[in-house]
């Protein structure tokens, strides 16, 4: 998270807790509490230990209070926030204290915790990274003292010969070990390499540095002048810098998708042949066995209900925004939100076979295919070893042929290898990847994966899914001043009773007080009724009211209908609003030659709506997941390169299967874990800004490849002459790396 | 230039504080949540409690 986002958030009273109001529960905050048991770890020594994602925290008050609120239950011994990931970790003794006292801790300050297993969380970022800084600070402890050593020698020609033998020594004795040690990571992946029967970037790396040391040994023994200890331990510290960079902008990135991930392991609560309840991790849900699914709680397995009625929100399966109703026997599946009353089921299919996890999967076959992308530095890498390698062969040759002895020969070749050793190759991309990242992190936007700029910059058609993604996703009463006070009144009244996504527009629209109604009763599917003094009224669907089928025009908006006690029919028009900048942003994606698609899933007359206010020609409504997928694949198949935005579960295998693809931050988790880059705001323009973006760094990396191969052409023609001294080496080496580094800061200020 | 040998070495011994004072904060996790970290001395918890 940006600063600035987070000032800009502390200033304006951020934190749940720091207002004083109380705070209005998230219903899936609510329904998380109960079942924290089951993620609770016990260890040897009996102490267990429970790790909880925590939501709204957005500055250095919230990591008080999140630690307060969970210290002070009873028992608990330790409570650590970790601020960069949001993770709590809470520990107490055997019988001291319960899991779902912490989630209700934390629940009555305002903030949403969400208990995970850490196994579900890979570690492996973490230890790489620690691996590539320690690496990285013993490379550099060395770097800095055999520069003492060897500026000395380089300036003292006038050094007594034992000094300047013991100074070459002392050298080989720092630089050998810290090799040995720092330099694993690019062993280890040339070997790789190598035994795949690949070239890549490490190869040329290893090759040069093993090189530099094991000739400089040679030399000292040897009496002889040509020592590169210096210029082989500071080219390791340059490229393990750019290597750390590389991870850590990835690391990051992975560690926000793998919270969405984590999250989706909830608890289910199974309802046993005797009628007790118990709590299950939804891994261990099994067909046949009956679920009770309370209201605003997400739906954890296929299956067949065996209540009478129900009403769900499948938008996050089907991208539909009205809510759908279901009767006893029907089908439900596994992600639809409970928006209705309480609700039993009995599971048909669960874990891996649900739909959900349909979804899921064919969205993991989609990223296999996108995986054999092969990135910018990967390519180059292709062809600069060969080359590379192929000259050094060529200097000894030339060397040998033209009388000199294999020494000079050897000696002339080698030092071709080290100064074409690509160590500003290894910073161009990471540099420039580094400083695009920021940018875009402060307009609040993630990426992802490391090479999703360079896939973005070549993208030439968009796909946007419409409900969510062009739209906000929140319903809002069209033309509220439409209606007079007193029906308003009526109408919010009864709303306010009610989770269904029409009632909370209607009332989030009620501007006077609500009237004060009596024996309030919601029939799911239906509507609500109650009683005022003159009479019952109603608040509900088209028959619910009695409303006939001609009583308005059949159009396409949502609509909901109140009966007043005077027999009066008030019909209110809901909207799914476009988000602001939506127009502009379509017309900016054309100005910029990008071809614009709209998949949705919701009904035709919606989608042609907002299709023909943003002028999109190229349209279709309905779409289930895989047709979607399909579509993309066709475009592909065409040849054309496709950003893909969207934001629900259903778009989650397109966003897989695009080129590259990108998600709101309320996205489905499931959506934002296929995405590459996740924008923070609600800005459409994020698009283009990321687009913007993209290119310019594109055209940086090129700059640099371009700077780097100039120096190169310089350096290898002194470099098979053998007019290469241990001093050029280091300076051409360090002088490349520096330029190449401060042409990627430009990014910072191009607009 | 006996006194070369005191200088090395005082210059190796005071490098290896540093990498050792190095992998003993990255052991010890002190680079796991350096967001946190900057936020943290912000907070007032070391005040006695009223």
């Amino acid at each position: 998270m940006t600063a600035i986002l987070d000032d800009a958030a502390s200033a304006a009273g951020c934190c749940p807790a720091s207002q004083a109001v109380p705070v209005a529960f998230p219903d899936e905050a609510v329904t998380g509490a109960g079942q924290a048991g089951t993620f609770a770890q016990t260890g040897e020594d009996g102490r267990h230990v429970l790790s909880l994602l925590v939501d709204g925290i957005t500055c250095a008050a919230c990591i008080a209070h999140v630690e307060k609120a969970a210290r002070s239950v009873p028992g608990v011994e330790f409570a650590r926030l970790n601020y960069s990931t949001r993770r709590l970790q809470v520990g107490w003794q055997e019988n001291s204290a319960d899991a779902d006292s912490i989630v209700t801790a934390l629940a009555a300050r305002g903030y949403k915790a969400t208990p995970y297993a850490p196994e579900g969380v890979s570690e492996g970022d973490d230890a790489a990274l620690k691996t590539l800084l320690r690496a990285l600070g013993v490379a550099g402890f060395a770097a800095m003292n055999v520069m003492l050593l060897s500026v000395s020698l380089w300036a003292g020609s006038d050094m007594a010969p034992e000094t300047r033998l013991l100074f070459q020594w002392l050298s080989a004795l720092i630089v050998l070990p810290a090799i040995a040690y720092a330099g694993q990571p690019f062993f280890r992946a040339a070997l790789s390499a190598l035994r795949g029967g690949r070239l890549n970037m490490d190869v040329p790396i290893s090759l040069a540095i093993i090189l530099a040391a094991t000739m400089s040994l040679y030399q000292t023994i040897t009496g002889g002048d040509e020592i590169y200890f210096d210029a082989s331990i500071m080219l390791l510290f340059f490229l393990l810098l750019g290597r750390t960079l590389d991870l850590r902008v990835r690391a990051k990135a992975r560690s926000a998708a793998q919270n969405l991930l984590a999250m989706r392991s909830r608890a289910a609560t199974v309802i046993r042949s005797d009628g007790t309840r118990e709590f299950l991790q939804a891994e261990h849900i099994r067909p046949g066995m009956t679920l009770a699914v309370a209201s605003g709680e997400r739906i954890p397995a296929d299956g067949t209900l065996s209540s009478a009625t129900a009403t769900l929100d499948t938008s996050l399966l089907t991208g539909e925004t009205l809510p759908e109703s279901a009767r006893s026997g029907a089908t439900v599946f596994a992600g639809s939100l409970n928006i209705g009353d309480p609700l039993e089921l009995v599971v048909t299919a669960a874990a891996d076979a649900t739909l959900l996890s349909e979804i899921v999967r064919l969205m993991e076959v989609a990223e296999q295919g996108r995986a054999r992308y092969v990135r910018l530095a990967d390519r180059v890498a292709a062809w600069y070893a060969p080359v590379v390698h192929g000259l050094g062969a060529i200097t000894v040759l030339a060397w040998l042929w033209s009388g000199a002895g294999w020494e000079t020969a050897l000696l002339n070749g080698i030092a071709v290898l080290i100064i074409t050793c690509p160590c500003a190759l290894g910073l161009a991309v990471p540099a420039v990847q580094v400083v695009a990242g920021g940018r875009l992190l402060r307009a609040g936007i993630l990426i992802k994966s490391g090479d999703a700029l360079e896939r973005l910059a070549d993208v030439d058609t968009v796909v946007f899914d419409k409900t969510g993604t062009l739209t906000t996703g929140a319903l809002q009463l069209a033309d509220p001043d439409r209606y007079d006070e007193a029906t308003m009144a009526l109408a919010t009244a009864l709303a306010q009773e009610s989770r269904h996504p029409l009632s909370r527009a209607l009332t989030a629209a009620g501007r006077s007080h609500p009237a004060t109604i009596r024996n309030i009763r919601e029939t799911s599917g239906f509507g609500l009724s109650g009683e005022i003094e003159a009479g019952e009224i109603r608040l509900g669907s088209r028959t619910w009211v009695g409303a006939g089928e001609d009583a308005a025009p059949e159009d396409t908006q949502a609509e909901i209908w109140l009966r007043d006690a005077a027999g009066n029919l008030t019909r209110f028009t809901f909207d799914d609003e476009l988000r602001r900048d939506a127009v502009e942003t379509v017309s900016r994606l054309r100005q910029y030659g990008m071809a614009v698609i709209l998949l949705s899933g919701d009904r035709t007359p919606a989608v042609r709506a907002i299709a023909e206010t943003l002028g999109i020609r190229d349209w279709r409504a309905g779409c289930l997941p895989q047709n979607k997928a399909a579509r993309l694949t066709a475009l592909s198949a065409e040849g054309r390169k496709v950003l893909m935005v969207g934001d629900g579960l259903n778009d989650a295998p397109a966003l897989a299967t695009a080129h590259v693809s990108m998600s709101p931050a309320d996205a489905a988790d499931i959506a934002q874990v296929a995405a590459d880059f996740i924008s923070l705001g609600d800005r459409l323009g994020a698009v283009c800004d990321c687009l913007t973006t993209a290119r310019q760094s594109r055209r940086l990396v090129w700059q640099n490849f371009a700077l780097a191969f100039g120096y190169n052409a310089i350096a290898i023609p002194l470099a098979i002459t053998g007019f290469v001294t241990p001093l050029i080496a280091a300076i051409a080496m360090s002088g490349s790396s520096i330029i190449v580094t401060l042409n990627a800061l430009r990014l910072k200020w191009m607009s | 230039m006996d006194v070369l040998i005191i200088l090395i070495g005082a210059a190796l011994f005071l490098g290896a504080l540093g990498l050792a004072a190095f992998l003993w904060s990255l052991k010890s996790n002190q680079y796991d949540d350096l967001d946190g970290a900057a936020r943290r001395i912000l907070l007032d918890d070391d005040l006695p409690e009223d």
